[in-house]
């Protein structure tokens, strides 16, 4: 089963989350939420550079349900979970 | 030790280069243990500076940030803190950023900066950010922070001087220390912003390089396919080199004990020597080729940067057995030996992935399981062609390998059901960029693997193999006494007893007693059986027959199956002892692997005798 990220059409200034990114499309961090009370995951996003203003790309997706994502912040690349990836807010600041 | 030693602690991101660089700085010259009561490596070096003071270097786990997520980053905020026990506060702090990678790492400097201790902040791999068109203004960066900036080259000789040139003179005045709280941490990455606004200059996001490897490391197609041909490589190379090596060393070893043992008078002291103390050793040195084999190529792809692409790609699959991504390098090494898999689980950050990673590990099918294997398939199997291609005897080896990995994919998923800590597991793996690795660097990594090896285990092993002897020597038997020395033993007591928990599962008695040495090496139940027999132990196609002659069809398939899941070796024991520091886990690990065994042994057993 190999899967491709889901195609996702963008309006521009929308927000979404960054595990509806599909592969390549770059956005802007808006915020990240936490999934509940002491959520050291959150704190680690945010101080690893999900940030609001930081630009972000889909790199790569894993082979098996496109899970985890490769996202590029910066000059580093992350592999996040779909669940750790879904706590961050991104706009579109230019529509794909 | 001397007192007035100046105490640096090396500290930096995940990936900064800052091990290659305390490498450089003290060549061989490092003592690694571990931090008291846990089992995460403590480095130390020291080197002395041109004028002559002599400089101790600590090189701390990599962090990302004070608020520790992990044991080892706990270790390095306490350490700085000065709150660790036995630890010494530093006097001062060489924090060490990756130049290509200035956003990350320079928060964390602002972090370490507000500790309010002397701190020096050492650029590394200024060679690849000229690369890559990075341009930085290192005396206005110094400015800004308001504290010492040198550039390092961690991978060239002499790359470090200009840091050597700058710990050894005048301490850094430190920062003032400020309060670390959350809303205080949001202000450092505008703080970053700010510095690389006014500081750096770069063309682009990314090496040009990274980009055009990982479209094809990471395709989910040819990604795969890539790192299949990369991991079967490893194997025939492990298989290649390192086997022919551990046989030359036992064969060595036994030839020296025979030689020593003829200067000694006949009798108990002879087998000690011969059996025990030369064939003890012999067998746990033969280990070490293999090992180091293995280890070669495994610090060769994680200095390169593929280690963690090769966990981002099959970290779903991990996931749905209970492990992580980062298992994988781990059991993929148990299938040489599990001893080196459960030393690489230092890598895997979550202590539950790692010890889920830990007990399913010797279920991996290690290379000493093959002459047990070897033996019961030649003299059971008949080697016959199975749809034209196959031949049974090797599909049946393979389907041994499977029931391993099945077995360790259920018992993940079980340990996952279990489990009470239900909270999510976090991956947030970083992957590096890719770089060449240096021969410097694999080679003191070999050496610590090496010398861990050798030292934590060569006095567990040679306990046992004493006491392993001396229960299959004594007490020696009776005048007139036909049998093999060994029914008379200890161990021929203790096969006879066993045998009574065994004979469901259809094991006689000497089947039983060989399990005895077998705990000590799987591949010694081989001779024990030999011996047993009345066999010359170097005839293996006598032994074969005597095997077929003595028992069913349906006992030798038990008898596989038994193989490949029972609690062994001892040496892994012991590893898991050492690495995950309690007993506890040691009883869980022998204990699921004995039930394991025993229930899958007694259903083939049952099964194969009812259709036979």
């Amino acid at each position: 089963m190999w899967l491709q990220c889901e195609p996702f059409l963008f309006v521009a200034r929308s927000t979404v989350r960054l595990s509806d990114l599909s592969k390549g499309t770059s956005a802007v961090v808006d915020r990240v939420d936490d999934a509940h009370a002491n959520d050291t995951v959150a704190q680690r996003l945010r101080d690893i550079g999900f940030v609001d203003g930081e630009p972000v790309r889909v790199v790569a997706c894993a082979p098996l349900g496109a899970d985890p994502l490769l996202i590029q912040i910066g000059f580093t690349r992350f592999a996040l979970r779909r669940a750790e990836a879904a706590r961050v807010s991104v706009r579109c600041e230019v529509a794909a | 030790m001397s007192a007035d030693a100046l105490r640096i602690a090396l500290v930096g991101n995940p990936n900064c280069g800052k091990t290659a660089l305390f490498n450089l700085l003290t060549g061989g010259r490092q003592k690694v243990a571990n931090y008291a009561g846990v089992t995460i490596e403590r480095k130390e070096g020291r080197f002395m500076a041109p004028s002559g003071r002599m400089l101790q270097i600590l090189d701390l786990p990599g962090a990302y940030s004070f608020d520790a997520v992990s044991p080892d980053e706990q270790i390095t905020r306490d350490v700085l803190e000065g709150n660790y026990p036995g630890e010494a506060p530093p006097d001062l702090i060489v924090c060490v950023a990756d130049a290509t990678n200035l956003r990350l790492h320079l928060r964390f400097l602002l972090e370490v900066r507000r500790l309010g201790r002397p701190v020096v902040l050492a650029l590394n791999m200024m060679d690849a950010a000229r690369r890559r068109g990075i341009a930085i203004d290192l005396p206005e960066l110094s400015r800004r922070l308001g504290l010492p900036v040198v550039e390092t080259i961690a991978v060239r000789r002499g790359g470090a001087k200009a840091l050597v040139e700058r710990v050894d003179g005048e301490l850094p005045l430190p920062a003032p220390a400020q309060a670390d709280d959350a809303a205080s941490r949001a202000d450092l990455h505008a703080e970053v912003r700010e510095l690389l606004a006014a500081t750096v200059r770069m063309p682009r996001h990314t090496a040009a390089l990274d980009d055009a490897l990982d479209r094809w490391a990471l395709h989910p197609v040819f990604g795969l396919a890539i790192l299949a041909v990369v991991m079967f490589l490893v194997f025939q190379a492990v298989y290649a080199a390192g086997k022919p090596m551990s046989d030359l060393i036992g064969d060595g070893f036994g030839w020296l004990g025979e030689h020593v043992a003829s200067l000694l008078p006949a009798g108990p002291l002879h087998s000690l020597v011969v059996n025990g103390l030369f064939g003890g050793i012999g067998t746990v040195l033969g280990f070490l080729p293999v090992i180091l084999v293995l280890f070669f190529f495994i610090l060769v792809l994680e200095e390169s940067g593929y280690l963690p692409r090769a966990a981002f790609l099959l970290d779903r699959m991990m996931v749905s057995v209970g492990l992580t991504g980062r298992s994988f390098i781990p059991l993929l090494s148990s299938f040489a030996c599990a001893i080196p898999g459960i030393m690489g689980t230092r890598s895997i950050q979550d202590p539950r992935d790692r010890l889920a990673t830990i007990l399913v590990a010797p279920l991996m099918t290690c290379s000493a399981r093959l002459p047990v294997y070897a033996l019961l398939i030649g003299a059971f199997i008949p080697s016959r062609a199975v749809l034209g291609v196959f031949n049974l005897q090797g599909l049946v080896l393979f389907a041994l390998y499977v029931a391993g990995i099945l077995g360790a994919m259920t018992v993940g998923w079980v340990i996952k059901r279990i489990r009470r800590d239900k909270s999510e597991h976090a991956l947030l793996m970083e992957l590096p960029s890719y770089r060449l690795p240096k021969l410097r660097d694999v080679a003191i990594g070999l050496y610590e693997r090496g010398a861990i090896f050798l030292r934590r285990l060569t006095g567990v092993i040679l306990a046992l193999t004493v006491i392993m002897w001396f229960i299959s020597t004594f007490p020696a038997p009776p005048a007139g006494a036909t049998g093999p020395a060994i029914n008379y033993s200890f161990a021929g007591y203790i096969g006879r007893g066993l045998q009574y928990l065994f004979a469901p599962i259809g094991f006689n008695w000497q089947i039983s007693l060989a399990l005895i040495p077998a705990f000590a090496a799987r591949e010694t139940a081989v001779a024990a059986l030999a011996t047993v027999y009345l066999v010359g132990g170097d005839a293996a196609g006598g032994l074969t027959h005597a095997l077929a002659g003595n028992f069913s069809l349906a006992s030798a398939l038990s008898l596989l199956v038994w193989f490949a899941y029972a609690p062994q070796c001892m040496s892994t024991l012991a590893i898991i002892r050492r690495e995950t520091d309690s007993w506890r886990n040691v009883a869980i690990s022998f204990g699921y692997m004995f039930v394991m065994a025993y229930a899958a042994s007694f259903l083939v057993y049952q099964i194969a005798r009812a259709l036979t």
